[in-house]
């Protein structure tokens, strides 16, 4: 082989073997995106039905209710302005608490309920209870925005 | 009174980065000599000030000074010593000064281990690194300093977050950072070496140990932080594809890519302009994860809009370096020679397969890290990017890198006869495909071809090792002799040892994802629950506990084999009293063929929701990290990377002019 088809050959390589990862990058990149819908844009309607997706708000206090097996449970994440009731099937995570914020993932079933396969709640070393956050933002001194929920909509102050 | 000395000390370690920054490059552009000496008191200096800056920090916590805003925020009367003094990096600011502290060590180190360079190189090297520091000096001073007074001082502080409360917390940072700042050097080299137009063999050989140690040093970072998250989190899950995983990873995919490069610009001369490259890439990508993890922009982009000073200055730092080196790069990199020729079919171009592997994967976890931030800047709604992306594309990738992994240390440079290199491989071939087939079957759960497809992959990897070894070990007159392979150089038996360790860390990932169970239920005192046919768990008793700052529930259980009891495992729930923060204690029963993991979810009346998992080979996981960072050690301590080089050798084989 001469050094220019060699060259051609490389390069004809190089390039087919990148169309092939962009296609297998692009092709898992689309049927894997999951979208985040507040509970207004659920209770509307705007949600797909039978699509992964998440949903993030407060959890409503008072509204978790466990089965006798202690896994089940049902409660209600609300964006102060509606409501959606969300099942789900496990342990959930330490920060999980009624009245905090919850980001759930999972999907709509037929009756408008969410059937939620994993309850996020996740902290990084900036955790700081939103409670105290808001009381030293009352006291002048803000110290950044509570970082314990990602992906939950910012909670309108006061609940 | 210290939170004031170690403030000077940094205004002053500023300084002395403004020295090294400005006197060496001035020294070159001059020629004096003694403007370029000025490097090593100024690296030195640099070190000893923010060391003691450092230990201003850590004497805070160490002594509860509440009146350190950040010793206010971070940590707590209660708090026990080891993680008071961990706690000094446990925040966005006292992380920034860890990462100043890595930077000037590394500075200090190679300035302390340079002197065999050219005096011009080493001074541009050292003058880079200046200019670095610089930034992150700027960076901690107007935007995160951590020797913030608080007024008035709290009488107590708010705790380190419990997640933080670890062993993990005082090893994982270093490490980390140690490898992302230790790609500064090779950023470094690369630089210096594009003002100087030069990139021989030499400049190779001056960069590669470098460049190995900060690689190590980043795959242990990695490892134990996936180690500790597995633990730490009570999820049994030993990586998340989360964004702050992401942001270690990627430098480190480039840093795999760059390292290969790198044998190949030492030993034949080509590849010279893509070492560069990968090396700006290395340190941007560094950079870029902590700009990610950093800025606040991943919590959330509106986090970021709210407070931005933070996360502009460093958009604005790595736009500077990134543009400023890309520039220097278009402008010089023409001017790079390219090596010797070679074959279709040869070490080179193998290991330029493996390069191009690396930086696709790189590029496709970029992509999935980054679009969702893009997206969410642009107000078009808010997406994430589930591990199932990452999977689907990063297994494919990874084979061919696995396939080629075997092969390429067995390769000729130049060119290699594909008939002579299969039939040196024949055996391998036959011994990992049998292996890989038939071992699933005696598993008892059903039989799966991914499952197979990895264990071929890890024996193929492992086989290609021993072949290394068995040809190595062959002598002129015939019989087979161990002691033949004490005439190897470090250099190999690292790089054998690193590979293995991806065989290892590959058949425990396909093991543990094809054969772990997972079982959630409920269990009250006495009962039992079966996990697989011979292994059982039972609720023995469940008793309130009280640690140094927390209080909570340990529930023990007895691991039953047979019916008889073999072990037990006590999981805890604890509520931290500082923070009120209820945290999760997983218990684990280790062992090499796999782990045994408990953790508890909430109590209902006196039973409580247990989550039980089993984890087959999930150590080897780890293990195989442990074996490529240590392998890297021994590579990079091949006794040929501290030859002095010969006057033949500096020698520019590059043709460009040194820029003045």
């Amino acid at each position: 082989m001469s050094p220019r088809q060699r060259r051609l050959a490389l390069v004809l390589g190089g390039v087919a073997a990148l169309v092939v990862a962009t296609a297998l990058v692009l092709n898992a990149f689309r049927s894997n995106l999951v979208f985040f819908f507040t509970p207004t844009q659920v209770a509307n309607g705007e949600a797909p039905v039978g699509r992964s997706f998440r949903i993030g708000g407060l959890v409503v206090p008072g509204s978790v209710e466990r089965e006798s097996d202690g896994l089940r449970l049902r409660f209600a994440i609300t964006d102060q302005a509606r409501t959606v009731q969300v099942h789900y099937q496990g342990i959930l995570p330490d920060l999980f608490k009624e009245g905090a914020g919850v980001v759930a993932q999972g999907s709509m079933q037929g009756d408008g309920l969410f059937l939620a396969r994993e309850v996020l709640a996740k902290h990084d070393e900036n955790y700081m209870p939103p409670e105290a956050a808001e009381a030293l933002k009352r006291a002048g001194h803000p110290v950044g925005a509570p970082t314990q929920f990602i992906q939950a909509p910012a909670p309108a102050p006061g609940r | 009174m210290s939170t004031e000395l170690g403030h000077l000390a940094l205004a002053l370690a500023l300084l002395s980065g403004l020295c090294l920054a400005v006197f060496p490059a001035l020294g070159v552009w001059r020629n004096d000599r003694r403007l370029m000496d000025m490097a090593t008191p100024a690296a030195y200096w640099q070190l000893l000030l923010v060391a003691l800056a450092f230990a201003c920090l850590i004497e805070n916590f160490v002594t509860h000074q509440f009146s350190n805003q950040l010793v206010a925020n971070h940590s707590n009367r209660d708090l026990p010593l080891n993680y008071r003094v961990a706690a000094s990096w446990g925040s966005h600011e006292g992380s920034m000064l860890l990462w100043i502290l890595m930077l000037a060590g590394w500075t200090a180190a190679v300035a302390a281990l340079s002197g065999n360079l050219p005096q011009g190189l080493r001074a541009r090297v050292l003058s880079v690194l200046g200019a670095i520091s610089i930034g992150f000096y700027l960076f901690a001073l107007l935007t995160s300093n951590p020797f913030e007074r608080a007024v008035p001082a709290p009488l107590n502080g708010r705790d380190l977050n419990p997640l933080l409360q670890d062993p993990g917390m005082v090893f994982h940072p270093p490490l980390l950072y140690m490898g992302y700042v230790g790609f500064a050097v090779a950023f470094a080299f690369a630089i210096a070496g594009l003002l100087e137009g030069r990139f021989d063999s030499a400049w190779a050989r001056w960069v590669r140990p470098w460049t190995i140690v900060a690689w190590a040093f980043l795959s242990l970072g990695i490892g134990l932080g996936s180690f500790w998250a597995y633990y730490e989190l009570g999820w049994g899950g030993w990586w998340f594809w989360d964004p702050v995983e992401n942001a270690s990873f990627m430098p480190w995919l480039t840093g795999t890519a760059l390292i290969h490069s790198l044998a190949v610009t030492e030993k034949r001369g080509n590849f010279r302009s893509w070492t560069v490259l990968l090396a700006i890439m290395a340190f941007s990508l560094s950079l870029l994860g902590t700009f990610l993890v950093r800025s606040g922009v991943l919590t959330s982009v509106h986090a970021f809009a709210t407070d931005p000073t933070r996360g502009v200055f460093i958009l604005i730092f790595l736009c500077l370096v990134i543009g400023g080196s890309l520039s220097l790069y278009a402008a010089r990199a023409h001017a790079v020679h390219a090596g010797l020729a070679y074959g279709l079919m040869s070490r080179e171009s193998m290991l330029l397969a493996n390069n191009i592997l690396m930086v696709v994967a790189m590029l496709a976890v970029l992509l999935g890290t980054l679009y969702p931030l893009v997206l969410d800047s642009l107000g078009q709604g808010r997406i994430s990017v589930g591990p199932p992306y990452f999977d689907a594309v990063f297994v494919p990738l990874m084979l061919p890198a696995l396939l080629l992994m075997a092969v390429g240390p067995l390769a000729r440079w130049r060119q290699t006869p594909v008939p002579a290199l299969a039939h040196r491989m024949r055996w391998a071939f036959a011994a990992s495909v049998t292996t890989g087939v038939l071992l699933p079957l005696t598993a008892p759960s059903d039989y799966k071809p991914a499952t197979a497809l990895g264990l071929i992959m890890a024996l193929w990897v492992a086989s290609g090792v021993v072949m290394a070894g068995l040809e190595n070990m062959k002598s002129p007159s015939g019989p087979l002799d161990p002691l033949r392979l004490r005439l190897q150089p470090g250099a190999w038996w690292g790089m054998q040892l690193a590979h293995l360790g991806v065989a290892a860390f590959v058949a425990g990932v396909t093991l543990v994802s094809s054969y772990e169970v997972e079982l959630e239920r409920k269990l009250a005192p006495g009962e039992v629950l079966q996990v697989d046919r011979d292994l059982a768990l039972r609720f023995a008793e469940a008793r309130l506990i009280r640690g140094p700052n927390y209080d909570g529930v340990q529930v023990r259980f007895e691991i039953l084999r047979a019916g008889e009891v073999v072990g037990e495992l006590s999981p805890e729930k604890r509520r931290y009293a500082a923070s009120r923060q209820v945290m999760t204690e997983a218990a684990i029963r280790r062992s090499l063929g796999g782990d045994l993991y408990v953790a508890l979810g909430e109590a209902v009346g006196d039973a409580w929701a247990v989550r039980v998992q089993k984890k087959p080979a999930v150590n080897w996981i780890w293990i195989g990290v442990v074996m490529m960072g240590l392998g890297g050690f021994w590579a990079a301590a091949d006794a040929r990377y501290r030859r002095r080089v010969g006057a033949a050798a500096a020698v520019p084989s590059g043709s460009a002019e040194p820029l003045r």
